[in-house]
């Protein structure tokens, strides 16, 4: 395998080929915020939170899915990145239906962090208070649409990893939704293996346990990586189609 | 002279007004560098003109909220969202998928003990808006101080940098939602 | 079949078509659809057999004659004699006058010189008004397919992408990446299977170019797409057009069966060792389902969302082959550039960008309709010479090309040559070719809130700038037009659009905004004279500017 040198905020660094920026970021201790990211999942690049600046071109790259190249000069913290993901988490506040202060993942929520990462003290854009649906009927989890920040983790991790592919989305641009099977209550899915593991993947308090009460969900998210690492050297099953959305 | 400081619950549960109580000792220390010009704790009936800062509890809700408001920002020169209801409607605002009608129907008809009537005298109730905002959406505000409620000690940080003049901007520690 | 025997099939159409006295073409394509067309046809055949000279006469249904806005049109092939708005009676009074009499019907005729014809180019829309648009003999007869034989007999894959580099034929789905290149990536990009796609999808509001080209010449995108087969290493294409589309995939199925039948598609075409099929994929008319990835990912069944480039589909197409991705107006320019050589077509519009663009040029403009215009011709040309400027009484005030994505050009930049980077300079794009004209009426802001709404309903919600932005940015479009926006929303509008423009996902967030900058920055006092002061504190400002630490 091929070894690529790059400069990311004025640091050389060695990748392997294939990496991507956010992996070299990752291993070596640089901080670059992600949400629709999440270890052992196929990328998205969909969230844009952690787009970064490549060298000579105007366009900005997500470093998610992006590969370094030789040579390659990438920024990850200009004044332009910072504004552009502080106004991200603003367009997601304002999206759903976030009342903190009852929410079960409250102080251990990915949204609220990249909120005080980003230094968020209000959003400009009017809330669009959405009237978004909640699903109880699942045995033992809830889905919560007002939270939801569209991320497709769950999506993904259903279909790749448990092989289930009970979530997807439905409808088009703001009225975009996270629906189970063909648009059925979650409690009589057909697909649903009852595994947990888009709760736990769920950033925010849209998927969550039964009987859990403001603040008190804490999600373990390593499991991910351990599947597909264990998969991917033929100790469980074979991964077939390890594929996005 | 010393600033002069008001504090106005608006759609709110006075949660942060509680808070702001319980900066207890620090309190009399506060006093000492502020006068405290209109609260919902004196007994002061008009909002005073030549407000130094301001600091509004509570979402943006109702037609008197909000003509209220603009009264405020006429009359201050500085105006702090108080905690997450002024900053982003927060609980307040989880009645905005409902329609007022609904919201008046099912409080005030469908889990009425006795004589169920939707008022009805505007003259003296305010009424629903269509929706509740956070404050920023209706008037401008210079500064916002988070959490449902804010601790005493964000008010503490928040209040002695405005009496010292400036704007207070959170560390990340006292940058919190819910 | 050989390529003797097409040679003697196109021999055998053209003597066919001399033998009537008269070929009467009327328009079959949609627009003239809508406008009647059927019954004119009936009527005509009526007239000319009760008059007993329907065997002397031909009676075919042509593509689009382009000015839409006066059909039914029906042409009579042999003097060129174009007449509108043909109802029952027009069209026996045709029979009656012209074909029995000689006698040209004057009320009833436009005239061919007029500008909207005589500044037009026809490359791509030649066989318009020429030949039957379901008969694939008219087709061969009138040289098509020539380029393919061209091809297959003596050039190599490289020899054609050199050819269509050379001739510098630009993409005409909006971007203008060089097709030669692309191609050529295609070409070199090792895989044992690839394959071209045709991208018919057309979701610009008010755009039909690629319609129009489907319904009249469809065997001209199949040769096209063929040469593109053979010149990249592909046995397998595939035709993404959208459900809207009716007569285009009516006509698209006839066309590809009548060229399986004579075996210029299938396996071993015209006898040699080239191998390719085309399939039809209907698309359910999502404007994102246009861009190159969301469209693959629809071809291959799955939600068509659109994903980071790169890598790109002529590396990674569909399921994850080297892929070439056209337009049908690409496809459309190719074999008359095989046929007759690059350095024809370079001789043709501007250096840069050669050839000619198809519009659809609508709005405030007397004469409406499909036009074919060299690069290089100047947007005035285009306005106030083929379109006849806008009606009597009222001003021109902005041309908008690229539709959803392009930008609003003021008259102080008519002048500029329609070309890529031309367009481009006054934050406009080439586009698909959209071209709508606003008068004195149009409300710049509210202009661009009609973009903004279809933006915003089109958005496939994949990435959060596109998804939410463009609500905000249409909640504050509106706000201003109802003259309740501050100052402060106007500022945040312009933020916000820059914001969407820079980190949207595909290309549809990301020229969402233009038609919002473009018509601020050439129509700005529309903006701030609808603003509205923000109360603020009655007396002195406040005192306290100054933070007490660094604002994130
Ligand atoms: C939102 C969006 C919609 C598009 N729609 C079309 C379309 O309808 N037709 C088309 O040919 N290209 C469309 N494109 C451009 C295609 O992605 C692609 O660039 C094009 O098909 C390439 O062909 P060309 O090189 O021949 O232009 C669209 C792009 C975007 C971002
Ligand atoms: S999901 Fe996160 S941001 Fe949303 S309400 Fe819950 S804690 Fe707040
Ligand atoms: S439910 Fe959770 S994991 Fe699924 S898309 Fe929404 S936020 Fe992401
Ligand atoms: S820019 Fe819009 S259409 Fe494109 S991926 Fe993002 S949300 Fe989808
Ligand atoms: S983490 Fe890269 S785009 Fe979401």
């Amino acid at each position: 395998m091929g070894v690529v040198t790059f400069t990311m905020d004025d640091v050389q660094y060695s990748a392997n080929e294939g990496d991507t920026i956010l992996k070299v970021a990752r291993d070596n201790g640089v901080h670059i915020p992600t949400l629709c990211f999440l270890e052992g999942l196929s990328p998205v690049g969909a969230c844009r939170l952690c787009l970064v600046e490549i060298e000579g071109s105007p366009k900005l790259f997500p470093a998610c899915t992006t590969k370094p190249a030789e040579g390659m000069i990438v920024r990850t913290q200009t004044e332009r990145l910072k504004k552009y993901r502080k106004m991200i988490v603003e367009l997601l506040a304002s999206e759903g239906n976030h009342q903190c202060a009852v929410c079960v993942v409250n102080g251990h929520c990915e949204l609220q962090d990249l909120a005080y990462e980003v230094g968020l003290d209000h959003v400009r854009f009017p809330y669009l208070y959405p009237a978004k649906t909640l699903d109880a009927s699942h045995k033992e989890f809830v889905i919560d649409r007002n939270r939801c920040v569209l991320c497709t983790r769950c999506v993904r991790v259903c279909h790749e990893v448990e092989g289930a592919h009970v979530w997807d989305i439905a409808n088009r641009g703001i009225n975009c939704e996270i629906i189970a099977d063909m648009n059925t209550p979650w409690g009589e899915s057909d697909l649903c293996t009852s595994c947990g593991k888009c709760v736990r993947v769920c950033p925010v308090g849209a998927l969550l346990e039964k009987g859990a009460t403001v603040g008190e969900l804490k999600k373990e998210r390593g499991f991910v990586k351990v599947i597909v690492t264990a998969r991917s050297k033929h100790e469980w099953i074979t991964v077939e189609d390890h594929e996005e959305e | 002279m010393k600033p002069r400081v008001a504090t106005v619950w608006l759609g709110g549960c006075s949660g942060c007004h509680m808070s702001f109580l319980d900066l207890d000792e620090r309190l009399i220390e506060l006093a000492d560098k502020m006068e405290l010009v209109y609260s919902p704790i004196a007994d002061i009936k008009e909002f005073p003109h030549n407000v130094d800062v301001t600091l509004v509890e509570g979402a943006i809700t109702n037609s008197e909220n909000e003509e209220y408001a603009h009264i405020i920002r006429k009359r201050s020169k500085f105006i702090v969202a108080f905690g997450d209801c002024a900053t982003t409607g927060n609980v307040t605002a989880m009645r905005n998928r409902f329609t007022p009608d609904e919201i008046l129907k099912r409080s005030y008809i469908e889990l009425a003990e006795k004589n169920p009537q939707i008022p009805n005298d505007y003259t003296t109730l305010a009424q629903l808006l269509k929706k509740a905002r956070p404050l920023h959406e209706v008037i401008k505000v210079d500064a916002w101080l988070h959490g449902c409620p804010p601790t005493a000690d964000q008010i503490w940080f928040a209040m002695t940098s405005l009496l010292e003049g400036k704007i207070p901007v959170l560390p990340p520690a006292y940058l919190r939602y819910g | 079949m050989t390529i003797e025997d097409l040679h003697e099939l196109a021999e055998k159409e053209r003597q066919r078509q001399a033998q009537y006295k008269y070929r009467i073409l009327y328009c079959s394509s949609a627009g003239c659809v809508s406008s009647g067309c059927e019954a004119a046809r009936t009527a005509l055949k009526q007239a000319l057999e009760e008059h007993g000279v329907a065997k002397q006469c031909e009676l075919v249904g042509t593509g689009c004659l382009g000015m839409c806005g006066e059909g039914p049109l029906v042409l009579v092939h042999n003097d060129q004699t174009l007449y509108q708005r043909v109802d029952a009676t027009i069209a026996r009074k045709i029979v009656e006058e012209h074909i029995l009499k000689g006698n040209i019907v004057r009320e009833h005729t436009i005239d061919l010189n007029d500008p909207f014809f005589a500044e037009q180019k026809k490359i791509v829309l030649e066989n318009m008004g020429k030949i039957n648009a379901e008969s694939i003999e008219e087709y061969i007869a009138a040289d098509g397919y020539s380029a393919l034989v061209k091809v297959l007999s003596g050039m190599t894959p490289e020899d054609v992408i050199s050819e269509i580099r050379r001739s510098n034929l630009r993409g005409r789905g909006g971007a203008g990446y060089p097709t030669g290149l692309k191609w050529d990536i295609v070409r070199k990009s090792p895989s044992d299977q690839k394959y071209v796609v045709c991208n018919a999808d057309e979701g610009d509001p008010g755009a039909f170019m690629d319609r129009s080209v489907l319904e009249g010449d469809p065997h001209r995108v199949l040769e096209g797409m063929a040469i593109a087969g053979y010149a990249v290493g592909a046995n397998q294409g595939y035709i993404y057009v959208r459900a809207e589309y009716p007569l285009a995939i009516e006509r698209l199925r006839l066309a590809i069966k009548q060229a399986e039948r004579l075996g210029i598609l299938g396996n071993r075409i015209l006898e040699s060792n080239f191998n390719f099929h085309i399939d039809i994929r209907i698309g359910a008319g999502a404007f994102v389902c246009g861009e190159e990835t969301a469209l693959i990912r629809s071809i291959m069944g799955r939600r068509g969302r659109p994903r980071p480039r790169p890598p790109f589909p002529s590396e990674k197409g569909l399921w994850d082959k080297p892929t070439v991705i056209n337009n049908v107006e690409t496809f459309a320019n190719v074999p008359p550039i095989i046929r007759n050589g690059a350095s024809w077509f370079t001789s043709i519009g501007t250096q840069k960008s050669p050839g000619t663009k198809v519009f659809a040029l609508a709005g405030k403009v007397k004469r409406t309709g499909l036009i074919e215009v060299p690069m290089g011709i100047s947007l005035r040309k285009v306005v106030f010479d083929i379109g006849g400027g806008t009606p009597d009484g009222s001003t021109f005030k902005a041309v908008q090309t690229g539709g959803p994505s392009g930008g609003c050009i003021p008259e102080q930049h008519l002048d500029l040559p329609v070309d890529y980077e031309s367009l481009q300079s006054v934050g406009s794009i080439m586009g698909s070719g959209g071209m709508i004209v606003m008068d004195n009426t149009s409300d710049m802001v509210d202009v661009a809130k009609f973009f903004m709404e279809f933006c915003m309903d089109e958005s496939c919600g994949k990435c959060i700038p596109c998804r939410v932005g463009t609500k905000h940015i249409y909640m504050m479009l509106d706000k201003i037009v109802k003259e309740e926006g501050t100052e402060e929303d106007f500022a945040l509008l312009q933020e916000l659009c820059v914001m969407v423009k820079e980190t949207s996902l595909c290309g549809l967030g990301q020229s969402a905004p233009n038609p919002v900058l473009s018509t601020i920055r050439f129509f700005r006092e529309e903006y701030t004279k609808k603003l509205q002061p923000t109360s603020c504190y009655e007396g002195n400002a406040s005192t306290i500017t100054e933070t007490n630490g660094e604002q994130k």
